[in-house]
């Protein structure tokens, strides 16, 4: 069923061949401008960036704004730089993110492969928490954080992370899982395979693409968090966002360009990488599944 | 009520009241919640976190940037709807009070009787720093916000003489503009609009500035007064040029530092931008207040509000509280800041001509009772009708509203936020 | 859901034991309750909320009926933010759809590079708008980016100062939105188009179709089920989208570019008007299922087997 490119495309002349290659470079060109801006000025030292052109190269080479947000920039009381945060974030974003893929994939699995009555308004009731604008479950969450004793806390974080992630992975899963094939299901049953049996051999060890695609997804949304990291977050686990929120946000006091992007850069390497690394595996994984409605 | 006991015994025995105290709080915390959360004023801070932990505290950072302490005050309602709030909160203004009202903040009053906080803090701050007769917070500076930062040569350009009224300072405005150069900045924002429009009620009185302001007395809202404040508003806008709108206050200063504008009117942290630069007051830039204001002070003022912890941390915090009101510390401190300090009795020394002259100009103020809360920086209304009147100053600055509009929608907007 | 009966497909009826038929509900049951707390049980707390007087923190103790509601749509601000929702979300979702469906289709013509040109396309989806919003703000600002540098380089009649307008600040922020999240569209597309069967195009094409009757007959209404996870992907951004008018506009000039969430936030945690700001958000969380709630229906409605 997949192939590598349509075949519609063997027709086309080569006027018609150049228009879209001036096409798609057009559209990297708006596509990296904001890189652009953000990587020329995080190498200028600030005296240039005041002067004016935000698009002009720097006259003056530096590394110096990029060493600064990594290991001494005053973030908090504290000249430490992004460097101590991104435990934090790992610390958050790993367990958060393994533990809502799991979830989604077992929720998953039972929506399609163990359907009972009503399983779709259960998945739609699911898929609606995707929608809910975080701001108002903020004082509400944290009430139910203290109950539990997760205030202020990194499993506290992972919690609510895994819990509005939820949606997403099951959706992404049970569309996934819909396409596969049930006679085998049916064959393990019959040959007596138990529910964990059948998700651990036969679901689970075909599930990379869509697994690619959730990983991708919730680390991303994760990593890149504010609002939860700020408030359900404690002095010993300041999640990277929050920590460049306060190097680049400070309402009143000099600001220092250059670092500012530096640091925006450092701090969304992690997620780069892990879009550049798998990017092709990416639109395999969409292609799976997750975009079948 | 048993280490009050102790400490008291202690003194008797003749130890010294710090050694009591250290012992007191050693091993103890504070988690400080806070927006100074980068540059020089998250520096200037360090010194309170390190002489904390002489003292044998741990001083525990939580800060939270972003919009002049809005996403700290999200992530405060958090914390204390968990069960869990920190030691100490900056905050402003009519939020300590809001904040008091709910019955969630600490009790100073052993530390501030015993240091004699009543003598030496400004009564006009006392009433943000206490609430039912109870302290409450620590100050830690005064801010004002009826300055204007001229740039020097642009001054000198301009006759060299600094405006005194308001004619004044059009004429000094019009010789810039004629001489080339964007004669004022600011505005680009809410925020800033509205800091500028502290002064342009101000300066038409400083009763009339508390009426309207502070005592949000419809009649003087709607006023022609009010009227001739938005014009005065507009007329400063003119001279402004077009890209005004979304550029940071900071932005302006390096304008005004390069020599770009003329002149920008600002809070006076806007002087840690000049200063930074290599600036000295006097030589390269002048700092004035508004014209027509001089006396008087629109005040902002820091503070650090303590919420009720624990017993294990009650020490520590009283002890936090205790070091900020130090003479020393308020010194140090607001010399980097750009503050004055809020103690009167600090000497003015360390500080430079700008800041020797809002010390000076606050014991005036203090004394005239014509330190009035700043309506920008949430010290003379709740936070409701602050940004009710941000929402029509700044639609006015930006030309969608006309100065009487502006006036009778400021008369609406405070109704509709009460 | 305790007295479902289990009808695997294909109705398998086995002699399991009781534990093994209720497994799956087990094991999809921490999920959805904590789905039903977190999500449904704080919208039902929002929506007692937002009927009482509360400023600081939730106050119940006084109950102030549909006031904030009244007050609500008094208030010029929440009118220019729901104005500026239905601009946004209208142009940023045509525009994404669009431009996703194009770059796919382009870039899936067999073209040289597409393994360097598409994390192009996707990195800005990997990008928090914290920054990335003051990037694009500067690009923007006449004074220091685009037009700025035009007319440096030569070109003095050269104008763009939407972001100063308030008449068109919200499209600057459409922008920027777009630069985001079209990138991903392109991707779910592309997915898409790499799906489709290529016997269907191969009869097409012996028909004697042309490519452009291809596309529009064949393989983009085959793409029917992308455009309509691209819209749900899409929407909930367009609804959450307030970081990026903080970083860039931060709802100026004067309140020209305040959105619904902006307004939640700041009548919430910055102005203490708790009630009010619970409101919106109901307001908000009914426009959402107005829009989500026929899409789920007609897809899984649909979608028995």
């Amino acid at each position: 069923m997949s192939r590598p490119s349509a075949d519609v495309a063997t027709r086309n002349g080569v006027f018609a061949r150049a228009f879209i290659y001036a096409v798609l470079i057009l559209f990297v060109v708006y596509y990296l401008l904001p890189l652009y801006v953000m990587l020329v000025n995080s190498l200028k030292p600030l005296d240039e960036i005041r002067k004016g052109n935000m698009l002009a190269l720097p006259h003056v080479w530096t590394i110096a704004p990029w060493l600064e947000a990594w290991s001494t920039a005053q973030i908090g009381v504290q000249p430490i730089g992004l460097k101590p945060y991104f435990l934090n974030s790992i610390m958050m974003v790993v367990p958060a993110v393994a533990i809502s893929t799991l979830l989604g994939a077992l929720n998953g699995y039972v929506l399609t492969k163990w359907r009972f009555r009503g399983d779709n308004v259960v998945f739609g009731m699911m898929l609606l928490a995707c929608f809910i604008p975080f701001q108002i479950v903020l004082i509400p969450a944290a009430r139910i954080l203290g109950l539990l004793g997760l205030a202020g806390s990194v499993p506290g974080l992972i919690l609510i992370h895994t819990v509005y992630g939820l949606g997403f992975t099951t959706l992404f899963f049970r569309n996934y899982y819909e396409a596969f094939p049930t006679e085998l299901i049916r064959a393990a049953q019959i040959d007596g395979a138990s529910f964990f049996q059948i998700f651990r051999r036969i679901l689970l060890p075909s599930s990379g693409p869509i697994i690619v695609v959730t990983v991708i997804w919730q680390f991303t949304n994760i990593w890149n968090d504010f609002l939860f990291g700020s408030s359900f977050s404690s002095f010993d686990s300041i999640p990277i966002t929050v920590a460049l929120n306060n190097l680049v946000n400070s309402s009143t006091g000099v600001k220092a360009y250059n670092v500012h992007f530096a640091g925006a850069i450092l701090a969304a390497l992690p997620t780069l990488i892990v879009y550049i690394v798998s990017g092709r595996y990416f639109v395999r994984g969409l292609m799976a599944g997750a975009v079948k409605g | 009520m048993l280490r009050k006991l102790l400490i008291g015994t202690l003194l008797a025995t003749g130890l010294t009241a710090g050694y009591a105290v250290t012992t007191q709080a050693a091993g103890e915390s504070v988690e400080v919640l806070h927006w100074w959360t980068s540059g020089g004023e998250a520096a200037a801070l360090n010194v309170l976190k390190k002489k904390l932990e002489s003292q044998g505290i741990t001083w525990k950072d939580m800060p939270v940037a972003g919009g002049g302490g809005e996403q700290a005050m999200a992530a405060l309602r958090a914390r204390v709807t968990a069960g869990d709030p920190p030691t100490a909160v900056q905050a402003l203004g009519f939020d300590i009070t809001d904040w008091a009202k709910q019955g969630v903040v600490g009790d100073l009053d052993s530390v501030a009787g015993k240091e004699g906080w009543d003598k030496v803090i400004p009564a006009a701050l006392q009433k943000f720093a206490k609430f039912d007769g109870k302290w409450i917070a620590a100050p830690v500076n005064v801010h004002s916000t009826n300055w204007i930062w001229i740039n020097k040569k642009a001054l000198d350009a301009a006759g060299g003489k600094a405006p005194e009224t308001w004619d004044e300072l059009i004429a000094v405005l019009d010789k810039m503009k004629a001489n080339g150069i964007i004669p004022i900045v600011g505005g680009g924002n809410a925020w800033n609009a509205a800091t500028m429009f502290d002064s342009m009620v101000l300066s038409l009185g400083t009763d009339f500035y508390q009426k309207s302001l502070i005592d949000l007395d419809p009649e003087a809202l709607g006023s022609d007064k009010m009227v001739e404040a938005f014009t005065r508003l507009s007329k400063l806008r003119s001279y402004v040029d077009d890209n005004f709108s979304g550029r940071e206050w900071n932005l302006d200063s390096a304008m005004v530092i390069d020599g770009k504008a003329g002149m920008q009117i600002m809070g006076d942290w806007a002087k840690g931008e000049f200063v930074n630069a290599g600036k000295k007051p006097g030589e390269d830039f002048v700092c004035i207040r508004f014209p027509g204001t001089q006396g008087a002070v629109t005040f902002n003022s820091d503070m650090f509000m303590m919420f009720k912890v624990g017993k294990d941390k009650q020490a520590a915090q009283l002890q936090m509280a205790s070091d900020i009101e130090d003479p020393a510390f308020q010194s140090s401190f607001n010399v980097v800041k750009g503050s004055a300090p809020a103690r009167t009795d600090v000497p003015d020394t360390a500080f430079d001509a700008c800041g020797k002259k809002a010390i000076k100009d606050l014991a005036e103020a203090n004394e005239k009772g014509t330190l009035l809360g700043s309506m920008s920086q949430g010290y003379a209304s709740p936070a409701a009708i602050k940004n009710a009147m941000y929402d029509v100053i700044t639609r006015e600055y930006n030309g969608d509203l006309d100065p009487k509009a502006a006036a009778e929608a400021l008369v609406d907007a405070v109704a509709a936020a009460q | 859901m305790a007295d479902a009966t289990m009808t695997a497909p294909g109705a398998v009826t086995t002699a399991k034991t009781t534990l093994q038929d209720l497994l799956p509900k087990i094991v999809l049951a921490p999920s959805f309750a904590i789905i039903l707390v977190f999500v449904y049980g704080f919208i039902i707390f929002t929506g007692f909320l937002s009927f009482s007087g509360s400023k600081l923190l939730p106050d119940f103790s006084t109950w102030v009926g549909f006031e904030n509601y009244v007050r609500l749509f008094r208030h010029p601000n929440w009118i220019v933010s729901l104005q500026n929702l239905a601009i946004f979300s209208v142009l940023y979702i045509v525009i994404c759809s669009v431009i996703g469906l194009g770059l796919a289709i382009l870039l899936d013509q067999k073209i040289r590079g597409e393994g360097f040109l598409r994390p192009i396309y996707l990195y800005p989806m990997a990008l928090s708008f914290i920054v990335t919003g003051v990037a694009w703000k500067w690009f923007l600002d006449p004074g220091i980016g685009l037009e700025h540098a035009m007319h440096q380089i030569g070109w003095e009649s050269f104008s763009f100062r939407w972001i100063k307008d308030r008449d068109f600040a919200i499209y600057t922020i459409v922008i920027a939105a777009i630069w985001q999240s079209s990138g991903f569209v392109m991707a779910m597309f592309l997915a898409g188009l790499r799906g489709v069967d290529n016997e269907i195009i191969k009869a097409a094409q012996i028909d004697g179709a042309s490519t452009f009757m291809i596309y529009r007959r064949i393989i983009i209404p085959l793409m029917r089920p992308v455009f309509l996870s691209a819209f749900v992907v899409l929407a909930h951004l367009a609804i959450k989208s307030y970081d990026l008018v903080v970083a860039m506009t931060d709802g100026g000039p004067g309140t020209s570019t305040w959105t619904p969430a902006l307004f939640m936030t700041k009548f919430t945690f910055g102005r203490n008007e708790m009630g009010m700001g619970a409101a919106s958000a109901m307001v908000m969380m009914m426009m959402i299922f107005a829009i989500i709630v026929p899409y789920l229906y007609s897809e899984l409605g649909g979608h028995k087997k």
